[in-house]
């Protein structure tokens, strides 16, 4: 991906080389061989309609295969592949905390192997700050309430400057990190030899904890969607808009679950804003995209989740 | 006429200078050549101010350790050189001091349509002065001059004040704004079409458009972050349901367009002096007149080119890429045209034209870094560097400030009266550009390296040293060449030569009055039976004796 930016990087250079060379030399040459010469007065010209329709032309057609050059550059670097590794951050004043899906947590650090698609799965606890790996040519906001998502793939093992790049306070300028890109088996090693288990089934112990499967029931019968393999896929509302279940869908459900609610459900999740930290979130999503095997992704079913369809009491409900 | 009696008639003559005597007759005037003068005072207090602030920045990155000023020190003063220069000193510079003094001579009026308004906008900049000085003194601001939410709604530095002074300096600039745009409309001189119009009246035509619509929401912005902070409305912060993506759009709704209020007077500038230094009328006069308003409306559909990685989608980060490529058009056709201007001209390289030469060098350079910036594959990487840091400066700097300090020359006889010392006077444009280029070229590549802005220590990353003292050897050559243009000009105005009506024999209106000019500009009114830049008239009668340069 670097590769990219800077093939483009360089074109834009030769390009503008070129157009302030052209315009410097006509300049240059201008200015001296029509420097002021007693009685050689000016020659007064009044325009050419040909020669302004043609310097807006030009650099115009010029300048959109820039703009397309660029947006394909864009597409590729917001847009992650489908089976990246995925390592959630929670930024704060002023630190990064990095949580691996096997369950490896770190501070300010991030190990990944080298040839891997990594997706960066990002929220903030307090202000904006935004994760920028220069060596990498990626930057994204963090903000806080929603997830953003950034991806890169390391290609040569070493260390690397992670930055904020959004001023966030005092020590912004302490608010950096490295990527510590390692040959695929060393990070096997390392990523296998913490304590901890994968970030879903800490997830899932949190799903019970707080009794999500109450409603939630595995079965379909529950009073609220059932989430196996809800993750990715459209989910029709009950004002008849259908949304993707994707990160930014689950965490509203979860803090803000009156905003969009599933057809057939009624309104009665509780709020558990304040109740669940970012850490939690992250871990509970994380859970519920277990449920979904990756593989058998279609997108263009939209899921049902019928309600049961027996007594019309307590049976509407929505998701998560 | 010949010198001696021009002399004696501008010893003798009354003028808006020599008019009235006391410091009441400044405070309550309602001549706009004195309000300009006020502005000008005040304006270049607020640009000390703000250039002391940079200096202590430049000094802080000399070596990579935060070891000059504390963490907070640093934040608050890259924070307020960003507010003091920009609402302080840039969007007032050249409209309230060139443009107050000017409109009216340039079109033929005897002031400008509210000459009361205009003395009001003056009292509302003094005043958020005086806030934003108080809140400096008093403990500062921290948020960047951004002042990106939440952080400024969880900040314990003086925000609101600095955002009240914001505001009401705000209504200043709109009540400007108002004022040209009916001056314009109403108060032309007989026989001054529109067709004939000063290419530096287009541009402040179009910069008061976009004062008088932009202005505005900037105002709301603040009131909303202000309540939000006293009042914990929930606007912009997640915490209470706002979204802090929204405050992104409507800051830059107004604070992209105000770049344009920032280039496009100077940009009337360069018009004006190129076209009388190289004796020509500008080469596609109504191409650079309507560039101007194309700039004006195009400036406001491109704000969200600062929110490529903030978080918006990337449709939208499409449609305001190719938007941003579209205002470049303009801006590009502009230069091409100042550059076919010279084509065939009698050049004079005197002081206000080396300011020009180095307004397009600058320019030019500012303008095509942008077109980096618009990629939206390459600004994910160089968005929030030293890159960002550089390019604007070489537009707001460089150009802006260029074109400011080049107006000012070549419009200094007919405000003060007096001749500048031309030596002098080139030998700071030429210490400008020098320093300027020194200051602001190793951002570049420093922000390509990934230097992040708003850095007070950067003891991790050695490797960037070597360009940050460069940019910063380049600052204390910068702060020189900004020195020596207020000293001579303060000068001149005792010591310097008197100027005669029109010691450049340039075409336009101003100079067919009395330097300095009468307080109700022209003994009859003018009656304007001539095209714009009628350079070829003017030269045509004294071939031999071309009274221009020195």
């Amino acid at each position: 991906m670097a590769g990219n930016v800077d093939a483009l990087f360089i074109f834009l250079l030769i390009v503008s080389g070129m157009m302030s060379l052209l315009i410097f030399v006509c300049i240059i040459i201008f200015a001296t061989k029509y420097r002021y010469r007693r009685g050689v007065p000016a020659e007064q010209i009044e325009g050419s309609t040909a020669l302004e329709v043609t310097w807006t032309a030009i650099p115009f057609g010029v300048f959109m295969v820039i703009f397309v050059w660029g947006a394909v550059v864009y597409f590729q670097e917001r847009t992650p592949p489908r089976d990246s590794t995925e390592v959630y951050l929670v930024a704060k004043q002023w630190m990064w905390k990095m949580e691996h899906a096997e369950g490896q947590r770190e501070l300010n650090e991030l190990h990944v192997p080298v040839g891997r698609d990594v997706k960066m799965i990002m929220t903030s606890q307090d202000v904006i700050h935004s994760f920028f790996v220069p060596a990498f040519r990626i930057k994204q906001d963090v903000l806080p309430g929603r997830y953003t998502t950034a991806w890169f793939r390391a290609t040569k093992p070493g260390t690397y400057h992670l930055f904020c790049a959004e001023y966030c306070g005092t020590r912004h300028s302490g608010m950096i990190g490295s990527i510590i890109v390692m040959e695929p088996g060393q990070y096997e090693a390392w990523v296998n030899g913490g304590p901890s288990g994968p970030l879903s089934v800490t997830g899932e112990k949190i799903f019970s904890e707080l009794g999500c499967g109450t409603c939630h029931r595995a079965d379909g019968t529950g009073r609220g969607p059932n989430l196996r393999d809800v993750f990715g896929k459209p989910v029709l509302l009950e004002d008849g808009r259908t949304v993707v279940a994707d990160e930014n869908y689950l965490r509203e459900s979860i803090v803000d679950p009156g905003a969009k609610i599933v057809n057939g459900y009624k309104p009665i999740m509780p709020t558990f804003q304040g109740l669940v930290s970012e850490e939690q979130l992250n871990a509970l999503i994380a859970y519920v995209k277990s449920l979904s095997g990756k593989s058998e992704a279609a997108p263009n079913k939209v899921t049902q989740n019928a309600p049961p369809r027996n007594d019309g009491q307590a049976n509407g409900q929505q998701v998560q | 006429m010949s010198m001696a009696t021009a002399k004696a008639q501008i010893t003798e003559r009354e003028n808006y200078l020599n008019k009235e005597y006391g410091i009441g007759s400044w405070l309550l005037t309602t001549d706009h050549k004195r309000i300009a003068l006020l502005y000008l005072i005040s304006i270049t207090f607020f640009f000390f101010i703000g250039g002391f602030f940079a200096l202590l920045i430049r000094l802080e990155l000399l070596t990579p350790a935060g070891d000059l000023v504390q963490a907070d020190t640093y934040n608050k003063l890259f924070t307020m050189h960003g507010m003091v220069m920009v609402f302080f000193f840039l969007i007032p510079s050249i409209p309230a001091v060139l443009g107050n003094f000017l409109v009216p001579l340039m079109i033929g009026a005897k002031d400008l349509a509210f000459p009361r308004i205009n003395l009001l906008s003056w009292y509302l900049y003094i005043i958020g002065g005086i806030m934003m000085t108080h809140c400096m003194l008093t403990g500062g601001v921290d948020t960047g001059w951004t002042f990106y939410v939440p952080y400024s709604i969880g900040t314990n530095t003086k925000f609101v004040e600095a955002g009240l002074a914001i505001f009401v300096a705000g209504f200043s600039s709109i009540l400007t704004g108002l004022n040209f745009v009916v001056t314009i409309h109403r108060m032309r001189a007989p026989g001054m079409t529109w067709s004939r119009l000063p290419l530096f009246i287009w541009a402040h035509y179009a910069t008061s458009i976009i004062q008088l619509l932009g202005t505005p929401v900037i105002a709301i912005t603040i009131l909303l972050v202000a309540a939000e902070r006293v009042l914990h409305l929930g606007i912009f912060d997640p915490k209470l349901g706002g979204d802090p993506v929204l405050f992104q759009h409507l800051f830059w709704f107004y604070s992209h367009p105000a770049v344009y209020i920032m280039i496009l007077p100077s940009m009337g500038v360069v018009s004006e002096v190129i076209a009388c230094y190289a004796r020509k009328r500008p080469f596609g006069y109504a191409f650079i007149a309507l560039s101007s308003i194309a700039i004006a409306v195009f400036g406001f559909l491109v704000w969200a080119h600062h929110l490529f990685v903030a978080g918006i989608s990337i449709y939208a980060a499409l449609v305001f890429s190719m938007l941003s490529y579209a205002v470049a058009v303009p801006s590009a056709v502009k230069v091409f045209n100042w550059t076919a201007t010279l084509y065939k001209g009698s050049i004079h390289y005197d002081a206000p034209m080396l300011y020009m030469f180095g307004f397009i060098g600058l320019f030019t350079m500012g303008g095509l870094t942008g077109l980096f910036l618009a990629a939206l594959g390459i600004d994910v990487h160089v968005t929030d560097t030293y890159f960002v840091i550089a390019h604007f400066h070489y537009i707001m700097v460089g150009g802006a400030v260029m074109g400011y300090l080049g107006g000012m020359h070549f419009w200094w006889p007919k405000i003060s009266g007096k001749l500048y010392p031309e030596g002098w006077a080139k030998l700071a444009a030429l210490v400008v550009f020098i320093g300027f280029n020194l200051t602001f070229f190793p951002q570049f590549v420093l922000g390509y390296l990934g230097m992040p802005r708003r850095y007070w220590d950067y003891s991790h990353m050695p490797e960037f040293q070597v360009l940050n003292v460069l940019s910063t050897a380049g600052a204390t050559i910068l702060g020189v060449g900004y020195l020596l243009p207020m000293m001579y000009f303060l000068w001149s105005m005792r010591y310097g030569k008197p100027a005669a009506e029109n010691p450049w024999n340039a075409a336009g209106l101003e100079w067919k009055t009395a330097s300095p000019p009468p307080t109700f500009n022209f003994d009859t009114e003018p009656v304007v039976t001539w095209e714009a830049y009628n350079y070829e008239e003017l030269d045509a009668p004294q071939i031999q004796e071309v009274p221009v340069g020195r």
